[in-house]
C-alpha cells in the first residue's frame, strides 16, 4: 500500500461494480430498493477479496515480512497493526462512500445510515478474516483467485447480516439491533482469533 | 508410543493394502443388502396426508451421501489437527486422501437432492438451509483441494491447507447457523424436518445399513488413494525402491 492506486482501485472497483448492477438488471426503483443491501454488500465482499492479495506481497518481496518475523514482538500485534492500517486505506473508503451508493439504489434515509454503520461493523471482519488467507496464499501463482476460493464461503455470515441489517432497516431501523450486536460479536472474535492464526499462517508459508 | 508405529508410512502402507479387500468385500455386501432392503421390504409409499411415492427412495443413496460428506470433513479435519499438532506426515497424507472422496460424497448428496427436489418440490434447487450448507461445504472441500495443489513445496501445502481446514471446521457452525437464521429472531424455514424416531423402522434400518456400506467404501477408496499418495511422496527413500525392486523382480 505505497502508492495512491492502490486505495483508489478497490474503492473505484466497488463503485463500478455497484453502478453496473443496474445497467444488467433494469432501472426500476422497486427492483433497485430490493436488490441494494445485497448487491452493494457483495460488491464490499470482492473489492476487500481484490485489496487482500496486496496485503502481504509487498513486504514478502522485499523481504520486510522476514524480518517482522524474527522481531521479539508477537507476530499476532504486527499482524494485527498491518490489518488496521490495510483496512484504513480500502476498507475505510467504502464505508464512506456508501451513502452515495445508496442513494444511487433509491434507499431510504434509514437504510443509508444501516449500510454505512453495517459496512463500518463488517468491512474490518472481512479484513481480519482475509488476512488469513492471504497468508496462506503468500506468493503463489494465480494467488487471486485461489485467495477467493478459500475466503469467500467464510465472509458469508458477515453477508447474511451485514445485507440483512439494511434490508430489515428499510422497514424499521429499531429492528437492527440484533443484526448489529451479531455482527459485533463477529468482529470482537476475528480481533481476537484471526491476528492469532494469520501470524501462524504466514510462519508456515515463510520458515 | 505403540500407536505412533503406524504413523510411519512403511509400515502403514503394506497394511493399508492388506486391509483393503475386507472392506471393500464388507463394503459392497453391505450396499448390496442395504439396497435390496431398501427396495424390497420398504412400503412404497412415505408420510401421512401427501404421501411421497416411489421417488423417496432415493433418501437411501442421498442421506447416507449427506451424512458422510459431513462426517468426512472432520475426519479430515481431525487429521489436519493431529499433523500440525504431532508433525506426522502420514496424517496430512490421510487428510489429502479424504479430502476428494468427501467432495464427492457431497457432490452426490447435492446432486441426488436436486432430482428428489424436482419430484417432490417441482424445482431442482431452492435455497433451502440445508441445501445450502451442503453447497457451502462442497466449497469448503473444494477450498481445501485447490490450495494444497497449488503450493509445490510439500511440507508448506500439508500444513497451509491443514490450517484453512481447521479454519473452516471453526466457521462451519457461524455460516450455517447464519444460513439458517438470516432473520436473528426467527430461523429455519426448511422445507421439512426430520425426525429419526418417526422413521418406519425397515426405512431407517436400510438406510443405516447402506450408510455403513458407504463408509467401508470410503476406507477402500481413502486407502486406495493414501497408497498412491504414500509412494509418490516417498519415492526417494530406500523402501519404496525396495519395494519396486522386488516388484519388478517378480
Amino acid at each position: 500500500m505505497r502508492r495512491r492506486t492502490d486505495v483508489l482501485t478497490t474503492l473505484f472497483f466497488f463503485v463500478i461494480v455497484v453502478s453496473l448492477f443496474p445497467l444488467g438488471v433494469g432501472t426500476e426503483k422497486q427492483v433497485l430498493r430490493m436488490l441494494g443491501p445485497g448487491v452493494v454488500w457483495v460488491a464490499a465482499l470482492l473489492a476487500s477479496m481484490l485489496a487482500l492479495e496486496r496485503l502481504f506481497a509487498a513486504d514478502h518481496e522485499d523481504g520486510t515480512l522476514e524480518q517482522m518475523l524474527l522481531t521479539p514482538q508477537p507476530l499476532s500485534v504486527l499482524v494485527l497493526a498491518k490489518v488496521v492500517a490495510h483496512w484504513l486505506l480500502t476498507g475505510l473508503p467504502l464505508v464512506l462512500i456508501a451513502p452515495l451508493i445508496a442513494l444511487q439504489y433509491h434507499l431510504p434515509e434509514p437504510a443509508r445510515m444501516a449500510m454505512m454503520l453495517s459496512l463500518l461493523v463488517g468491512t474490518p471482519i472481512l479484513s481480519l478474516v482475509g488476512a488469513i488467507g492471504a497468508a496462506l496464499t503468500l506468493g503463489l501463482r494465480g494467488g487471486g483467485v485461489l485467495l477467493s476460493l478459500l475466503i469467500l464461503p467464510l465472509y458469508i455470515p458477515v453477508l447474511v447480516y451485514g445485507a440483512g441489517a439494511v434490508t430489515v432497516s428499510t422497514i424499521d431501523f429499531a429492528d437492527t439491533r440484533p443484526y448489529f450486536s451479531l455482527l459485533g460479536a463477529f468482529l470482537l472474535l476475528a480481533l481476537i482469533f484471526a491476528p492469532l492464526t494469520t501470524a501462524a499462517a504466514l510462519r508456515i508459508s515463510i520458515e | 508410543m505403540k500407536l505412533f508405529r503406524f504413523s510411519s508410512p512403511a509400515i502403514f502402507y503394506p497394511l493399508a493394502g492388506k486391509m483393503i479387500p475386507w472392506f471393500a468385500a464388507l463394503a459392497a455386501a453391505t450396499i448390496l443388502v442395504g439396497l435390496f432392503w431398501a427396495f424390497f421390504e420398504t412400503p412404497d409409499r412415505l408420510g401421512g396426508t401427501n404421501p411421497q411415492k416411489e421417488y423417496y427412495r432415493i433418501i437411501f443413496i442421498h442421506v447416507p451421501a449427506a451424512w458422510l460428506s459431513m462426517w468426512i470433513y472432520l475426519v479430515v479435519a481431525a487429521y489436519c489437527a493431529i499433523g500440525l499438532a504431532f508433525n506426522t506426515r502420514l496424517s496430512f497424507m490421510m487428510a489429502n486422501a479424504a479430502a476428494p472422496t468427501g467432495a464427492i460424497f457431497t457432490f452426490l448428496a447435492l446432486w441426488t437432492g436436486a432430482f428428489w427436489g424436482r419430484t417432490s418440490w417441482g424445482t431442482w434447487w431452492d435455497w433451502d438451509p440445508r441445501l445450502t450448507s451442503e453447497l457451502i461445504l462442497l466449497f469448503l472441500y473444494i477450498g481445501y483441494i485447490a490450495l494444497h495443489s497449488a503450493i509445490d513445496d510439500q511440507r508448506r501445502a500439508d500444513r497451509a491447507s491443514a490450517l484453512l481446514a481447521i479454519v473452516g471446521l471453526v466457521m462451519i457452525p457461524i455460516i450455517f447457523w447464519s444460513i439458517n437464521c438470516p432473520d436473528p429472531n426467527e430461523c429455519a424455514a426448511l422445507h421439512q424436518r426430520s425426525d429419526m424416531s418417526n422413521m418406519e423402522p425397515n426405512i431407517l434400518s436400510s438406510m443405516l445399513i447402506v450408510t455403513f456400506g458407504f463408509w467401508m467404501y470410503s476406507f477402500v477408496a481413502i486407502f486406495m488413494r493414501l497408497r498412491g499418495i504414500i509412494l509418490s511422496r516417498e519415492a526417494d527413500t530406500t523402501w519404496v525402491k525396495e519395494l519396486v525392486a522386488k516388484e519388478q523382480g517378480q
